[in-house]
């Protein structure tokens, strides 16, 4: 598994940097933000992230994708992650296509899959119940009535989940877990306005019918399909935390050298380089872990799983440091709203908390290596 | 390449002794010289068997006695070596240290002098920087070696230079123009320890081992030819060589072959106890993760910085942080090896502990070194600030 990048995914890296830098700086999430955009997200950017074929890295050829891959995507959200932009990346492109490319019916893929490659069409996957990422712990119910079944219960923290055609409802079911695909509408709906100003929403299910033809993959067999989905998720989303930490890092090295306080530049102070010293080792030890990761998923490895948990635990810990350090060396300016700097420091903390803190991501790794 | 892989398997399985296939406990490793004792005979002839193929020194080239690899086919050699369980033949600073520079910087006359009896375990060298008072301030060392005709005069006092006792010869910073600027008057010259005037002596350390030495120079002839690269121009090489030093510390947390290495995790569950396979102590096991996981990340950072190098990017100043992160790393390997081993991780010697775990204990002191010996973490934090981030003095 190749620890440096092939010269297609140096090519999407490049474009996707460009791209992003110029249709997508953090004043577009500013603009969302502060024009209180009830979708949270830019509906013209996002085709155009499908007319450069990122919606369908993970769908394969005879689906209609390129089936690039996860370390082409990942290219895609650490460019991303860099101007903090707002997509449906991960909920989409990556969870969406993921689960429906993997365990759709012939059906269910016509159906679905042409829409998201143009576009056109939002996936969320609703998964979490309590405050913390338990993808093991799913009360929502689905009862089989006839033919169909019955969906009963709440969810939260769904990404994405207010502007989602189709939700993807990770629901109990007699011996074990179940994932149906849900019409956006068809659920009570709740937008929650985040810290980091991306979105996510709380859903409840009313005795919601559905047929036959609403359930993704086999009956109990959610988990054996969402566990390894959930590991690109977690590889994916240290992508983008990648490209976040990178760019607070990177900004405030800059602003070392440029603010000067006692006539000379604070970057001379012994203080700050050791700490900016120590934030360039945490970044590019994370960077290996994320290209690892993703390597790993995309060449069936079996030690898949255990890298996604390493990246996403390192990326926890590297956006953590560099958001807050960030603010504390930029100083009183780092504490302003006008100020960009303190959006990654928000961000991290949400992303962080997403498919696994680093509590999380330490006991699945030491479960996986055997202690 | 298959083949090369494959022959070299066969040629390992056939000359690796079955003794070397063991864990090399630190009294058994080998460095050789002409004090070199030998525990067991194997190690001579395992020692022997890879020298007669270069592989003691496997991408130095064929016509110093060296193997003659790829960057590749070493990897490869590694790995294999790795796999089997093959104890390192010969390790010093000769090959990790003095070999590298003189292939860059010495006189075709310096390499067929010094580089055969390096690849052979012949001759043992140590290094002659740290003095009294110039330490993380290394430039300003003051032993001082004056040109009169064909030789230099000596004079001057270092420190920690390890198994100095040992040694035959030592590589020395020393000043040759001291009215110039503290970097511009320093030269890189190779000293034969037998001459008169050389003097080493042990120094205990923490963990009762006396491993490092101080080593006095009081008026040692030194031949003029043995001046590597141009008269005060020595800074130059000396930062090269703390390079590849830094590189061979830094390989600490990932260079014992795995398969011997006692397992944190199997350390915590024999003292601290075990619950459905776990850990039972859940904050043990917590920081056994996260230390686990940083030693992992720090892993994966080193191949890729292999495959960098490889696909042709240039050496950055990455040997820096290497040196860095690889050495917290042990010092905290060792700080968690102790706090799961409990009360048994605090003996000194004696009964009512067990030879690992005494050992664990003074390894834990050696330990601390780490990040002192090679440029401590505050200086490669500086080498990091100031060549890579560009931050300004």
């Amino acid at each position: 598994m190749p620890l440096i990048l092939s010269d297609e995914a140096r090519m999407v890296r490049d474009t996707a940097l460009d791209f992003f830098r110029e249709r997508s700086p953090i004043t577009a999430l500013r603009k969302l933000r502060d024009d209180n955009n009830a979708t949270g997200f830019s509906r013209v950017l996002w085709r155009q992230i499908a007319e450069l074929g990122w919606t369908g890295f993970l769908i394969p050829e005879e689906d209609g994708g390129s089936g690039f891959g996860m370390t082409g995507l990942a290219q895609v959200m650490e460019a991303s992650g860099r101007t903090l932009a707002a997509t449906p990346l991960l909920s989409t492109a990556l969870l969406g296509a993921s689960l429906l490319s993997l365990a759709g019916s012939e059906d269910q893929k016509a159906l679905y899959l042409p829409p998201l490659l143009a576009g056109d069409h939002i996936v969320a996957l609703a998964l979490e119940e309590t405050t913390r990422h338990a993808p093991d712990q799913i009360t929502l119910t689905a009862k089989q009535d006839g033919t169909g079944y019955r969906l009963n219960g709440q969810k939260t923290f769904v990404l994405d989940g207010h502007i989602a055609d189709t939700l993807i409802v990770a629901a109990r079911t007699e011996t074990g877990m179940t994932l149906f695909l849900v019409p956006g509408e068809a659920a009570t709906r709740t937008r929650l306005l985040m810290v980091d100003s991306r979105n996510a929403a709380r859903i409840r299910l009313d005795n919601l019918a559905v047929g036959p033809e609403a359930m993704l993959g086999r009956v109990n067999g959610g988990a054996d399909l969402l566990n390894p989905v959930l590991d690109r998720a977690r590889a994916g989303l240290a992508a983008e935390m990648l490209g976040s930490a990178n760019e607070a890092f990177d900004r405030t090295v800059q602003y070392l050298k440029d603010r000067k306080q006692f006539g000379v530049p604070i970057g001379s102070f012994q203080a700050l380089k050791h700490r900016a010293a120590q934030m360039f080792c945490e970044v590019e030890t994370t960077r290996s872990a994320v290209l690892a990761a993703v390597s790993a998923l995309d060449h069936k490895s079996n030690d898949a799983a255990t890298l996604a948990c390493l990246a996403k635990a390192k990326a926890n810990e590297t956006l953590f440091l560099c958001g807050n350090e960030a603010v504390q060396m930029h100083g009183g300016i780092g504490m302003t709203d006008e100020h960009e700097i303190g959006f990654f420091m928000k961000r991290s903390r949400v992303a962080q908390a997403s498919f696994g803190d680093t509590g999380f991501c330490r006991d699945r790794y030491s479960a996986l290596m055997g202690y | 390449m298959p083949t090369f892989r494959a022959t070299t398997r066969a040629w390992l399985e056939e000359n690796c002794p079955p003794a070397m296939r063991t864990f090399m406990p630190e009294n058994e490793q080998v460095a050789g010289g002409k004090r070199a004792e030998y525990v067991r005979p194997e190690q001579k002839q395992w020692l022997d068997r890879m020298a007669a193929k270069g592989w003691t020194a496997p991408t130095w080239p064929t016509r110093y006695g060296g193997g003659g690899l790829s960057n590749e086919e070493a990897l490869i050699l590694e790995e294999e070596m790795q796999d089997l369980g093959c104890r390192t033949p010969l390790r010093g600073m000769g090959l990790s240290m003095l070999g590298p520079v003189l292939l860059e910087y010495g006189t075709e006359a310096q390499r067929q002098t010094h580089l055969p009896p390096i690849i052979r375990g012949d001759i043992r060298w140590c290094q002659g920087y740290s003095e009294p008072e110039a330490g993380s301030d290394l430039a300003s060392l003051r032993t001082r070696a004056v040109l009169q005709g064909d030789h230099f005069l000596v004079n001057g006092h270092k420190i920690w230079t390890s198994n100095a006792h040992r040694s035959d010869w030592i590589f020395c910073l020393v000043r040759t123009d001291p009215a110039a600027k503290k970097h511009e008057g320093i030269s890189f010259l190779l000293i034969d320890m037998d001459e008169p005037g050389v003097r080493p002596r042990p120094i205990r350390l923490i963990s009762g081992a006396s491993v490092f030495c101080e080593t006095f120079l009081e008026n040692v002839r030194v031949p003029a030819g043995n001046l590597v690269g141009p008269l005060n121009k020595g800074w130059t090489i000396a930062k090269r060589l703390l390079e590849h030093e830094r590189k061979g510390i830094g390989g600490i947390a990932a260079r014992n072959a795995p398969r011997f290495e006692i397992p944190l995790e199997a350390v915590a569950k024999q003292f601290a106890g075990q619950r459905d396979g776990k850990i039972a102590d859940p904050v043990l096991r917590d920081r056994i993760a996260a230390y686990a996981m940083d030693a992992h990340a720090f892993q994966l950072t080193r191949r890729r910085a292999a495959e960098e190098a490889e696909a042709g990017a240039p050496p950055g100043p990455l040997s820096a942080m290497f040196k860095l992160q690889g050495t917290e790393l042990n010092k905290r390997r060792y700080e968690t090896l102790l706090e799961a081993e409990g009360f048994q991780g605090l003996g000194w010697e004696g009964e009512g502990f067990t030879t690992d775990e005494l050992r664990f204990t003074r390894e834990w002191l050696r330990s601390k070194a780490n990040t002192i010996e090679g440029g401590t973490s505050e200086v490669q934090l500086n080498i990091i600030a100031k060549r890579v981030l560009g931050l300004p003095d």
